[in-house]
């Protein structure tokens, strides 16, 4: 496909798909950083311009910056969890056990279901199955529902993430312990190193392209959380765990601050951004070849 | 790390305890899903009573709760409209994903470059960061919200950037010009060459990112919940939405209703399990 009918040849390949991706990815998020310097309420047909006044608008909402440190404090737990057991259920699974495959394929089930659905599901196990189990118990765990109480609820929140992602990253940590060569193990094991040396110094090096894969699909993920956060809790008790992501469209949505509402969508972007442009370098730095 | 060697006791014990371990954490997983099954038969006095009884109840179980919750959720209707998205939506991104990324990477012009580079960096953009302009454009300006045609129109428009990068990959790595000169030297047109010798050749990325676009497309809830308000409109997640908002204090219907969801795509799942988590993988490794 060279020389001649260059302009054809665009129209008929490249166009289409260009317009697709300009029409609803570049000129709205254009449009977007436009909106963060108006006071458009959604409704107007006016749209005046004010300057930075809405990112001082961000600055007074004080719900939203609530919202933001609670999504960081459920972003690391997350992050951590997820990857921590990730990484032992798919050690284990490797260690060439039978029904391999059947379990994988069992762990990642909850990857295909939509996060609503998921969220519904665990709010009657929480609200429902488990008090049942502490009326009957007697055991305070779970005597009321937990989703009733803050610190709870937001433990809710994380336990619902983990199990909801750790699926997804066993598949990658799996397709990493498969990689790794045989010859390298033997030689380890022969050189005399113990189990914990051999994780420490062999097996996490050769591992880290899939952790950095596992890092940076986790950490996008956990940050902008909001169906489950929907579904699980809508923010109850009291707006006590809503995160940014939910934070951002009630701004917008709900109270009708468009340009406040963007302008937090933008300053959660640059922050989402940075941490994993940071991670990604960083664990890339580790990365070592067999 | 396929364990070949020949193993002591220690390391059969190692194993026992493995396995061991791995199915407690199993069942723990598919908890929910059993409670889901277990409580869509029963009635409501059953189910805050014990959720976990399945043989002692008093009213004994029934299917009601599923024909309560088809026709409530307007299941039907639903599933088409989910099904019509998330097909044509399928269908146009690899298409014109595949055909944008064999142009880029057969031409190496400004646009090309630049279209590409727009393209990898856009692709950390989060959805929120997007969506409030795109009301405002598509619901303001435009006013064409509520029409599956427009969310059509929008998932290709975001799952784009993603798809292209990686048709870019393979096409890059795996389509010899070579054929392609042939192709022409024997009087084919390019479309004739991209038609028949090119997007054959691509199958196997196809089938990665038909995996990975469709199950996407039919999850998502955001997006279409932004779209669509109109009742006959909505997609399956978006209906489950309203239902439970409705119905959220009777169990057993809400239970129905859920695993009316699931069930779908895990008889898809089952059947397709290989290709569904190999494409999983390869989506994410690249």
């Amino acid at each position: 496909m060279r020389s001649k009918n260059n302009g054809k040849d665009f129209c008929m390949f490249a166009l289409p798909g260009m317009f697709c991706f300009f029409a609803v990815v570049i000129i709205p998020f254009v449009y977007g950083v436009y909106l963060t310097l108006t006071d458009w309420n959604g409704v107007s047909k006016v749209k005046n311009f004010i300057g930075l006044k809405n990112f001082g608008g961000v600055m007074q909402d004080g719900q939203f910056w609530t919202s933001l440190l609670l999504t960081f404090k459920y972003v690391i737990f997350v992050v951590l969890i997820v990857n921590v057991l990730a990484f032992g259920i798919a050690y284990l699974l490797t260690r060439g056990i039978k029904g391999q495959n059947f379990f994988r394929a069992g762990f990642f089930t909850p990857n295909l279901i939509g996060g609503i659905v998921l969220g519904y599901i665990w709010q009657f196990v929480f609200s429902r199955v488990f008090v049942n189990i502490g009326e009957s118990t007697g055991w305070k765990l779970f005597e009321v529902s937990w989703l009733s109480d803050p610190t709870n609820a937001f433990i809710a929140l994380v336990v619902v993430s983990v199990w909801q992602l750790s699926g997804y990253m066993i598949l990658i940590y799996v397709a990493g312990f498969m990689g790794l060569s045989e010859d390298v193990m033997e030689a380890a094991s022969i050189d005399g190193a113990s189990g914990f040396v051999k994780l420490k110094n062999i097996i996490m090096p050769l591992m880290m392209s899939s952790i950095t894969i596992c890092l940076f699909l986790t950490l996008s993920r956990a940050f902008m959380v909001y169906d489950v956060n929907l579904s699980l809790t809508a923010g109850a008790p009291y707006g006590t765990t809503e995160m940014a992501a939910m934070h951002v469209y009630e701004k917008a949505f709900t109270s009708r601050q468009f340009g406040v509402g963007q302008a937090e969508a933008l300053i959660l972007f640059i922050i989402v951004a940075v941490i994993s442009g940071l991670q990604v370098y960083l664990t890339k730095k580790q990365e070592v070849e067999a | 790390m396929k364990q070949t060697t020949v193993g002591g006791t220690k390391r059969k014990v190692m194993n026992a305890l493995a396995m061991a371990g791995l199915v407690i954490i199993f069942i723990a997983y598919m908890f929910p899903f059993i409670m889901v099954v277990i409580n869509s038969l029963k009635q409501k006095r059953d189910i805050i009573k014990s959720p976990f009884s399945w043989l002692f109840t008093i009213k004994g179980l029934s299917f009601d709760n599923f024909v309560k919750a088809f026709t409530q959720m307007d299941f039907i209707n639903a599933f088409k409209n989910s099904l019509l998205v998330t097909v044509s939506a399928t269908v146009l991104v690899t298409l014109f994903a595949a055909m944008l990324a064999y142009y880029i990477v057969r031409h190496n012009n400004g646009i090309s470059k630049l279209t590409f580079a727009l393209m990898v960096a856009s692709m950390i953009i989060p959805f929120q960061a997007i969506m409030i302009p795109l009301v405002s454009i598509y619901g303001g300006t435009l006013n064409i919200l509520n029409h599956r045609l427009t969310l059509i129109f929008m998932h290709t428009g975001f799952s784009m950037a993603m798809s292209v990068f990686m048709f870019h990959g393979f096409i890059k790595g795996n389509v010899p010009m070579a054929l392609e000169e042939a192709a022409y030297i024997d009087g084919c047109t390019h479309s004739q060459t991209f038609f028949k010798i090119v997007l054959p050749l691509l199958k196997p990325i196809i089938s990665t990112m038909v995996i990975l676009n469709s199950l996407a497309f039919w999850n998502d809830f955001l997006l279409p919940s932004l779209v669509l308000t109109d009742k006959k409109l909505l997609t399956l997640p978006l209906s489950t939405y309203s239902f439970y908002g409705t119905y959220s204090a009777d169990y057993g219907t809400i239970m129905a209703g859920l695993l009316l969801c699931v069930v779908p795509i895990l008889i898809l799942y089952v059947v397709l399990q290989k290709q569904i988590i190999g494409g999983v993988v390869a989506g994410a490794v690249k």
